[in-house]
């Protein structure tokens, strides 16, 4: 019996490893059937992230908000909720941060700082606490009002730049200096990439899933509320309490990212007019990941080096960028068809035993 | 027995990487000898991408023409690299500076900040930017950059002049993508064309807040037309595109309605109910062409913010004119003539428009 299980964990990390060499695979025959070299490309891609500081930097940077984003869809699943609104989350998010940033500017670095993020961390959890809401006290289906909230985030942001945040470029002003998580320490050290110190913040959000979901009693009974709710509604749990909690502290993780964004990468926010895709990556990244927080890092890691890869492989290989979109696409693909591997993976190893 | 499964698994994967590697080495071998120090251009596009049917694709347009008449080749000579999503711009700016492109243009003023940052970082690289002015942190033009903007209040007001000239109602329209300075110079200017020539007539202007909503636009014109313009210029990028689904509809059910497009000649856009009255058009390949020429014969025209009006060719009405009336046509080179030799000036902000107009009268 202990066999058996050790066994079916092992096939079930398999899935996505298997997903992702078969999304390569894949990818490589599309590139050879148009005509591009994918030796080449992949070759670019690996080249350029792990030789030259510059695109290892932009890897990391683009890995922080995938990670978060990753994070929320993984945590609300655990507890059996499909979190679609991460974009609007990680918008309301940004936004929050980038003008507590601006408003409090006169305000200390060791202050500020950590308000800001604190506040983008609050937006989130107050965008993931009312469709929360909505499903513990109405039943409103979690899916259909999250990505409602998606709409409303990217419209509201919108607006609330235009009318009091606005500045030439269809932008905010640039943050204050004293809110900013870039650093020229880590820019000097990847050739000017705009790697920033909010890695620690995606590290200490991993850890920080990690031990509410598998260290504390409120923990165990959000994933019992995922395995079932009846069954933990029978043993005493407040079920719709539980939903509420773990919606906004997914949003809390999502707005997280969203901070990131503002205070690190780009140091303001643009008027969106359309979404900016992190947060539906972050269910793909969930998905690779197995819902499990270091499960999140390495999908993050993975996507964003994909990402950031793919534009050296367009101009090392001359491979069109959408490809890595498909590459993406096709790795989703798989892991979402994890039966047809586990069901072939079962087989070969079965007649291995005859 | 599944050991050896997986072994033939693995052995299939070496054998297709193997074969995979045979068809890539032949070439990427050949091309690598073939670019030494040899002139290279290149551009990044902004999220709209390289077939845009706007200022990317007319940006790419003018490199291409650029190779052809050196004899580079596109691809490595002259080159361009598509950004997904906003945070690419950076990366992708940087990575054909790494490649010693000798010019690197950001095309859309959505990249000005990051081609701000990188010519910072990289003071040896040339950069270039369309549709905005790159500073420094003290607002003075940084000395890598070439600003590539252009007067198109002067390109809408000749439009101006001929929606003046052609409504029979007196009553045009403007519909604008986003409400920034930038089209707002083509607001201004449109409105101070049309009240020069026709002081009765009314101007609607109305604004999408999106560059792609043609739904949006479609609402507008509808609006608009129903007030009883009979001329609509659509200045919003793909939004404009309902603009014209509009006013084939109306032309369709026996209402002549007129568009003035933008950007490109948008003649066939327009038929087969031909609606297309005229068009704004904004000569981004032959500013980018000009800066790449001068770049190429070391002149690199960095720290400058080209303008590129009337004068230069860089803005003006299409080429098509069969919709056009003669008399509409004379007044346009009329004013033409009068915007070059500096005897009007066309107002780009509501301010300036608000002077010009008092001093109409």
């Amino acid at each position: 019996m202990n066999r058996l299980l050790k066994k079916v964990d092992w096939i079930n990390l398999l899935i996505p490893v298997v997903s992702v060499v078969l999304g390569l695979l894949c990818g490589a025959i599309i590139m050879l059937i148009i005509g591009y070299n994918p030796l080449l490309a992949y070759q670019s891609i690996v080249e350029s992230i792990f030789l030259q500081p510059y695109y290892g930097g932009e890897t990391i940077r683009a890995m922080i908000p995938l990670v978060l984003a990753g994070l929320a869809v993984a945590f609300a699943f655990r507890t059996g909720l499909f979190n679609i609104g991460v974009e609007g989350q990680l918008m309301a998010g940004w936004l929050a941060s980038v003008a507590c940033a601006i408003i409090f500017g006169h305000l200390p670095k060791v202050v500020l700082l950590p308000l800001s993020i604190l506040a983008g961390g609050a937006a989130g959890a107050l965008w993931g606490y009312i469709p929360g809401l909505l499903k513990a006290k109405f039943k409103v289906h979690e899916v259909i009002s999250t990505i409602m909230m998606n709409y409303i985030a990217l419209y509201s942001t919108a607006y609330i730049i235009k009318n009091f945040l606005y500045t030439e470029g269809e932008r905010t002003p640039t943050i204050p200096h004293a809110a900013s998580l870039a650093s020229p320490f880590l820019a000097n050290l990847t050739q000017g990439s705009r790697l920033h110190w909010g890695f620690i913040v995606a590290i200490i959000a991993v850890l920080a899933m990690w031990f509410i979901l598998w260290k504390t009693p409120k923990g165990y009974e959000l994933r019992a509320v995922g395995f079932s709710p009846d069954a933990s509604k029978y043993a005493g749990m407040n079920v719709s309490r539980n939903i509420i909690l773990s919606l906004t502290i997914s949003g809390v993780f999502a707005g997280l990212g969203g901070a990131m964004e503002g205070l690190g990468t780009y140091q303001y926010m643009t008027i969106n007019s359309a979404f900016t895709g992190i947060g539906f990556n972050g269910i793909a990244v969930a998905l690779l990941g197995l819902n499990t927080p270091v499960g999140v890092l390495l999908s993050g890691a993975l996507f964003a080096g994909l990402q950031t890869g793919g534009l050296t492989m367009q101009s090392v290989a001359g491979v069109p960028v959408e490809l890595i979109q498909i590459i993406i696409a096709l790795i989703i693909f798989f892991v979402g068809s994890g039966y047809v591997i586990k069901w072939a993976l079962g087989r070969l190893s079965r007649k291995g035993h005859k | 027995m599944f050991k050896k499964r997986i072994a033939v698994l693995v052995a299939f994967v070496v054998v297709m990487a193997s074969v995979l590697a045979g068809c890539g080495n032949g070439k990427s071998s050949g091309d690598s000898a073939t670019k030494k120090s040899a002139f290279k251009a290149g551009m990044v596009t902004d999220t709209g991408g390289v077939d845009d049917k706007s200022f990317n694709q007319s940006a790419w347009e003018g490199l291409k023409d650029f190779a052809k008449d050196n004899d580079l080749k596109t691809g490595t000579g002259v080159k361009y690299l598509q950004s997904t999503q906003a945070s690419d711009y950076s990366p992708n700016l940087n990575t054909m500076i790494h490649q010693n492109f000798n010019v690197v243009y950001g095309i859309g003023f959505l990249m000005q900040s990051d081609v701000q940052k990188i010519a910072e970082q990289n003071p040896k690289a040339k950069l270039g930017i369309v549709d905005a002015v790159a500073v420094d942190k003290n607002n003075k033009p940084l000395k890598n950059v070439a600003s590539i903007t252009f007067k198109e209040q002067q390109g809408s007001f000749l439009v101006g002049v001929v929606a003046g000239l052609t409504t029979k109602t007196n009553k045009v329209g403007f519909i604008g993508g986003i409400n920034s300075a930038l089209i707002k110079k083509f607001e201004n200017g449109f409105k101070a064309g049309v009240k020069t020539v026709n002081p009765k007539a009314e101007v609607y202007a109305q604004y999408a807040g999106a560059f792609d909503a043609p739904d949006k636009g479609r609402a507008i014109a509808q609006t608009i037309y129903t007030k009883g313009a009979d001329i609509i210029y659509a200045s919003a990028g793909n939004t404009g595109n309902g603009v014209f689904t509009e006013a084939k509809n109306r032309t369709k059910n026996g209402k002549k309605v007129w568009v003035i497009g933008v950007d490109k000649d948008q003649h066939d856009q327009g038929l087969p109910e031909n609606v297309t009255l005229t068009s704004m058009v904004k000569r981004v390949d032959k500013a980018i062409y000009d800066v790449t020429k001068q770049t190429k014969a070391g002149k690199f025209p960095g720290g400058k913010v080209l303008e590129f009006g009337l004068e230069q060719n860089g803005v003006g009405i299409a080429p098509t004119t069969e919709n056009v009336s003669k008399k509409a046509l004379d007044a346009v080179n009329d004013y033409k003539g009068k915007i070059i030799d500096g005897s009007i000036t066309v107002p780009t902000t509501d301010k300036e428009l608000k002077e010009y107009l008092a001093n109409l009268k």
